[in-house]
């Protein structure tokens, strides 16, 4: 069965590469899932979770801040100025974060905790 | 002890002194060089990834984007400088202080008014000792920076471009910096990052970008969105790569600096380790010939009262 080979990628640091057999981010125009065979696209990525099928039936899920996705030749490359494991994130940080957010209603921090909550498979009121 | 011999010892213990700190920052220098170093690794596969998209997108895409297109009848340019905080690191900000001085000469000799803005104390202490304009600058973070100061800086930069140059914005926007090349050479750098000129945009083992055949991609929403959206992020990668090359420059400047004033501090206590032995010497000698002659007197004196 034909894989995709995925590289999600950070500003600093390469966060995680390996063969996977569909990618699920999203997108500035919803949710796109790319599986082997998919037209070359490029697209811009909206701050959310990034689900990665890997070939040998495992799931790993990243949060994403800002970035962009680009898939040709059954090669996915994940860029973000911000990507984070669901196990790198310190989850009680980002649900301080996020109360913290929400009293001083900053919509744009307060989207970046529910994403890393989210992704680390918090549930989010 | 005679005088000379005591001013000779206090001089070698000041030395002495002076050379275990120079050897202590050249160790601390080295160790962080290493890190730097790893550092601009850690943060190349971005930026190649970006290079080839922003590339894929502009070579595939006929978007005329302001980013890329270059004005005929550019009369502003800005040029980001990028020096150490810290001094006792030889040439390394002097260099590219000079860069960006010749830089600024050939702009203005172009019809171009240059706009500067500095990374580190040392760039901006020698603008304002010479009362020259800065138009913004950053300190504090030259020995390691991190993405979101790549990304401060960049705000500012991307503002003043996109802003039209009859209300203070400019058209062009250029790099000093320096490269890490090896231990031995960092060679200071000027680069034009906006407009983008993508016949010399370089993945980071210096093949150009363009070389590549990019596949026919579908650009959502539209190639002009992703081009919005990318090229900032290129800028700031670029910054970004560029402050993690100057700071494994200083390190490495500042390394071979210390090492070099070491050497001499240890030169400097042989020779007046030498000079001291002499002093010490010509005492002796100057004590033996007293007594001696001190005893030849006595001996003289008791002869003659026989």
């Amino acid at each position: 069965m034909a894989e995709l080979h995925v590289e999600l990628v950070a500003a600093d640091r390469k966060v995680w590469s390996g063969a996977a057999t569909i990618v699920v981010a999203r997108t500035a125009s919803g949710d796109v899932g790319i599986m082997p065979g998919h037209t070359p696209v490029l697209s811009v990525l909206e701050s959310g979770p990034v689900t990665i099928r890997t070939t040998d039936g495992g799931t790993v899920i990243a949060a994403v801040h800002g970035g962009f996705i680009s898939f040709a030749d059954n090669k996915v490359s994940l860029l973000a100025e911000i990507a984070e494991l669901a196990d790198e994130i310190d989850v009680t940080r980002a649900e301080r974060a996020l109360e913290l957010a929400n009293s001083e209603s900053d919509a744009h921090a307060g989207r970046r905790a529910e994403v890393r909550l989210v992704a680390a498979g918090r549930k989010v009121a | 002890m005679g005088a000379q011999l005591r001013v000779y010892k206090r001089r070698i213990r000041s030395v002495t002194a002076t050379k275990k700190i120079t050897k202590a920052m050249e160790m601390i220098s080295a160790s962080r060089i290493v890190k730097a170093q790893r550092a601009v690794a850690a943060s190349t596969p971005y930026a190649d990834e970006l290079t080839r998209a922003v590339t894929a997108v502009a070579t595939r895409s006929n978007a005329k984007h302001p980013l890329t297109t270059e004005n005929p009848t550019a009369t502003r340019a800005a040029v980001l400088l990028i020096t150490a905080d810290r001094g006792l690191a030889g040439g390394y900000s002097s260099n590219a202080i000079r860069a960006a001085v010749v830089l600024s000469e050939r702009l203005r000799s172009e019809g171009k008014d240059v706009v500067t803005y500095i990374v580190g104390r040392k760039g901006v202490s020698y603008y304002s000792f010479r009362n020259l304009p800065v138009a913004k600058s950053w300190t504090g973070f030259s020995d390691q920076p991190t993405y979101g100061d790549a990304k401060t800086v960049s705000a500012d930069l991307i503002e003043a471009f996109t802003t039209e140059t009859a209300e203070g914005g400019v058209d062009e926007l250029h790099l000093v910096s320096t490269k890490f090349e090896s231990m031995l050479t960092q060679t200071p750098v000027d680069a034009r990052l906006l407009p983008l000129k993508l016949d010399e945009v370089q993945l980071s083992d210096d093949r150009p970008a363009k070389s590549e055949i990019f596949p026919l991609y579908d650009f959502e929403p539209s190639a002009e969105g992703v081009l919005d959206a990318l090229l900032p992020r290129y800028v700031e990668s670029r910054i970004y790569n560029a402050l993690l090359q100057s700071a494994a420059s200083e390190h490495a400047a500042r390394r071979r600096a210390m090492k070099s004033a070491t050497d001499n501090a240890e030169e400097l206590i042989k020779s007046l380790k030498r000079l001291a032995n002499s002093a010490r010497q010509a005492e002796i000698t100057q004590e033996i010939s007293e007594i001696i002659g001190g005893a030849n007197a006595l001996a003289d004196a008791n002869a003659g009262s026989e």
